[in-house]
């Protein structure tokens, strides 16, 4: 036999594996092969591939593991179980970046599905060789390993807290600066995931001096590098005053309002989250917003977007409403009410409605003038019939049913407040008569208005327990009035005049 | 005598007009006795009750005196209390006043100042306008450029499309589909095709038997970097004058030796001295270097010695300058190169497999 001979062997064997691995990378694209792949044993196949003496060969099957493993979390298990962790970290360190690349998506992979699995990553030691790759020269390696980062680090605050040990946060800071819009993306949004859990990991994240590189991103035209970075500044920011004292010192407004107006529906989402949680802290960081205009923007963001998008902008609303009333009325000027409005009648999913719901009441509970702001948009119906629906959630009639109470008690316009008496339970009942009987010993117009457009009627024939406060409040409205007249629209009045034509005696 | 006669002669009598007298006297001493006693009693009766009378009066003159006294002290305090009391009122409802004004003031002015409020919401209001009419004009801006850059994609898309039907033009002879002689001008898209230029033949890949990694389907995005292909197992020995491969591997694949020039820093002289520095900077514990306890270190005077001071003056040769210099036989002022820069190929000899460095 020639030496010829001999060594077509070898590349016949050579050829077999490389076809092997890349028709089950190929393979593992499709979700509906995974199962087949799965009994044929495909696990114990590839595993020896990883040590495979030829490169290509092995990360093609560094490659089809990670394509597995992604697909689901008993895969990833499987990974686990296999003993293929410790390979990989060993090989992440040694071999050429393809490799490193690889490695990387199969640790992304096993990491993204559970806490138990990201921790088995953590503890096959894989943080400090992936921080090792953070350093490599390639983007793409960079890019993998901070994508299995971030995602190690999403899970908990303990797994966030191994990856800040590890060193990674400099690192990402640095990745965050480089000029591939990709590394940026996945580093911004590890840094997002890193920042979540507690104001001490938001802290670290900011001390290494992410903000200001965080907020030179925003104007970006990129609209997934977008999102992940106000992702991260809302994350950074939602923590605590000072943090997000912080991120406002950036200068990040009014700049991110233009995010605001993107086409992208989840930028702007984001920009609403990262102005919600701003405002969220303190009556002086929502005035800077509202001098800011971000108000405006914030209720224009919501009249031109659907669904969930709308829903940190309404929030937003009500948590600047909630901190002074100053502030409620400059929301009511920036016309966020009929906005509001709109949201809680078109809206179909009921936690915006509550959302919605709750951010009206913040704004009409301050003053009567905030109160009648509110009424005029024709907000009470919508609120009371949200509150009566049997279809409504529990949380939605709890708001809206705070929201009512609050806007009523401070409710001093009679005309919005007429409707609500023939429908509402007694519960409201007692608020909206209340607030009659408030104003109509004051005011000779609306007591005469009271009676023509039958509220007196409806007052009398509301049954309320003696002693109870809604029976003291009939009864002050009922003084305002002569006697003739409560009588006279009493239940069962006519009767009476009945019964005494009978045992009148005519006088002869 | 005579007397004595007569008082004789009237003693009979006179003793039983004194027997007489003194009975009478003690018929009567009893009632006497008794009424001297009513009259003494009522006498001194009147004058006890006159006295007592005095008494009472003098009494009841010094107690109105006092309690007159007393009564007018009392009511002075008691008018200066109303006095005190009136005009505490009159004080509380001026401070009354006055606190309500300045109260009303105040908060009018710094704390619930209306006009301020009023201002401060129509500057909001006016704030929201010019930030919406900018965010609007953003928006616009940023859809027009959408736009043009979809028109130039379309527009590129459609150059690349005629550049790909390029032989659908007509010729001299023949019109074209999209010249067509029934239409009264060509079509747009007949000027487009005569304004490009036809798409030349690309040369095809070479087949090979190895599939090509840079055709797997990328599906992540980390496998956007095509795979570099495997040495292939097993090459012969080209033909021709080449060197044993091992050899040229090795040639290349050696590690770098910088010269010695290229190794040492230029600068590590100076960086050695400023690390000593440092050093002794750091080591030193005292600031003022320590003297030692002899004078030797005190500055003397020098004395030049006998044998060296001489009367015609100091020589300068071999303290100055040991070298005759004859300036005024120069050429020119400058200095000789002193140092040759080191020839690249002397060091490398040897080293290389190259003739030309044995040559040299």
């Amino acid at each position: 036999m020639s030496q010829r001979q001999v060594l077509q062997v070898f590349e016949q064997y050579q050829r077999a594996r490389t076809q092997f691995v890349q028709t089950v990378a190929e393979l593992a694209t499709r979700p509906q092969n995974i199962e087949t792949l799965q009994n044929a044993g495909v696990m114990a196949l590839l595993r020896p591939l990883l040590l495979d003496v030829v490169p290509n060969i092995q990360q093609t099957a560094a490659l089809a593991l990670g394509r597995l493993a992604n697909y689901n979390d008993d895969l990833a298990e499987a990974v686990v179980k296999g003993d293929i962790l410790p390979q990989l970290v060993y090989s992440l360190a040694e071999q050429n970046r393809f490799y490193k690349k690889a490695a990387a998506f199969v640790l992304r992979a096993v990491g993204k599905h559970s806490p138990q699995l990201a921790q088995a990553i953590v503890d096959c030691g894989a943080l400090d060789t992936l921080v090792i790759c953070l350093e490599d020269f390639d983007p793409g390696v960079k890019e993998a390993a901070s994508w299995a980062l971030g995602y190690i680090a999403r899970h908990n605050a303990e797994l966030s807290q191994a990856v800040v040990d590890a060193g990674a946060i400099p690192l990402l800071v640095l990745c965050i600066q480089e000029p591939e819009i990709a590394l940026r993306r996945i580093a911004a949004s590890a840094l997002s995931d890193i920042s979540k859990h507690s104001p001490e990991l938001a802290q670290t994240v900011v001390d290494v001096g992410a903000i200001a590189h965080l907020a030179q991103m925003i104007l970006n035209p990129d609209a997934k590098l977008k999102r992940q970075v106000l992702s991260a500044l809302s994350q950074i920011a939602k923590h605590s005053v000072d943090l997000a004292e912080m991120v406002v010192e950036a200068e990040i407004f009014p700049v991110v309002l233009t995010c605001l107006k993107d086409s992208d529906e989840y930028v702007k989402k984001n920009a609403a989250t990262l102005i919600r949680e701003i405002a969220r802290h303190t009556p002086e960081l929502s005035q800077l917003i509202v001098n800011a205009g971000g108000v405006a923007a914030v209720i224009d963001c919501i009249g031109s977007c659907k669904g969930n998008v709308r829903l940190p902008g309404i929030m937003m609303l009500g948590y600047v409403a909630a901190h002074s009333e100053n502030l409620a009325m400059a929301v009511i000027i920036s016309k966020g009410v009929p906005q509001l409005a709109v949201c809680l009648s078109e809206e179909p999913e009921d936690h915006i409605k509550a959302a919605a719901a709750w951010s009206l009441g913040q704004i009409g509970r301050h003053t009567p003038e905030h109160a009648r702001a509110v009424a005029v948009a024709n907000v009470l119906p919508v609120l009371l019939s949200l509150y009566m629906a049997s279809e409504s959630s529990e949380d939605l009639q709890v708001k809206t049913k705070k929201a009512l109470k609050n806007i009523l008690q401070k409710c001093t316009h009679l005309p919005a407040l007429e409707p609500l008496l023939h429908d509402a339970p007694p519960n409201i009942l007692k608020h909206i008569v209340g607030q009659f009987s408030k104003v109509l010993p004051h005011d000779s117009k609306a007591r005469r208005l009271f009676v023509t457009s039958g509220g007196l009627k409806k007052v009398q024939e509301i049954k309320a327990e003696t002693g109870s406060l809604l029976q003291e409040y009939i009864n002050t409205i009922n003084n305002c009035y002569p006697e003739e007249i409560v009588r006279y629209y009493s239940p069962g009045y006519s009767e009476a005049l009945l019964e005494r034509i009978e045992n009148y005696q005519p006088i002869l | 005598m005579a007397t004595l006669v007569r008082l004789q002669g009237r003693l009979p009598g006179f003793k039983e007009g004194f027997f007489q007298r003194n009975r009478c006297v003690d018929e009567y001493r009893q009632m006497e006795y008794y009424a001297a006693v009513k009259i003494q009693s009522w006498f001194r009766g009147c004058k006890v009750r006159a006295y007592i009378r005095y008494l009472n009066k003098m009494m009841i003159f010094i107690q109105k005196w006092w309690r007159g006294y007393q009564g007018r002290k009392q009511f002075r305090k008691m008018v200066e209390t109303a006095y005190f009391i009136m005009k505490m009122n009159f004080y509380n409802e001026m401070a009354v006043r006055i606190q309500k004004r300045w109260r009303g003031y105040y908060i009018r002015k710094y704390i619930h100042n209306y006009y301020a409020l009023k201002k401060y919401l129509e500057a909001i209001s006016l704030n929201n306008e010019m930030v919406r009419r900018g965010l609007d004009e953003f928006a616009e801006m940023k859809e027009r450029e959408e736009e043009k850059q979809a028109l130039e994609r379309e527009e590129k898309k459609k150059d690349y499309q005629a550049r790909k039907m390029h032989y659908l033009l007509s010729t001299q002879q023949i019109a074209g589909i999209y010249n067509s002689p029934y239409l009264k001008s060509p079509d747009p898209m007949e000027l487009q095709l005569r304004k490009a230029k036809p798409l030349g033949h690309k040369a095809k890949p070479r087949q090979k038997d190895v599939v090509d990694p840079c055709q797997l389907p990328r599906t992540d995005s980390f496998s956007s970097q095509p795979v570099p292909l495997l040495p292939p197992i097993g090459r012969q020995k080209p033909q021709g004058p080449f060197r044993d491969a091992a050899e040229v591997l090795q040639q290349r694949l050696k590690p770098f030796e910088p010269s010695m020039r290229v190794a040492a820093s230029s600068a590590s002289l100076e960086e050695a001295r400023e690390k000593v520095k440092q050093e002794e900077w750091r080591n030193r514990v005292h600031d003022d270097e320590f003297f030692p306890f002899a004078s030797c270190h005190k500055p003397y005077k020098y004395i030049p010695s006998m044998q060296r001071s001489s009367k015609y003056g100091k020589e300068n040769y071999g303290l100055k300058y040991f070298r005759e210099q004859h300036t005024e036989k120069w050429i020119t002022n400058k200095d000789f190169i002193t140092a040759v820069p080191p020839i690249h190929l002397f060091e490398k000899f040897g080293k290389t497999y190259s003739r030309a460095g044995e040559i040299v």
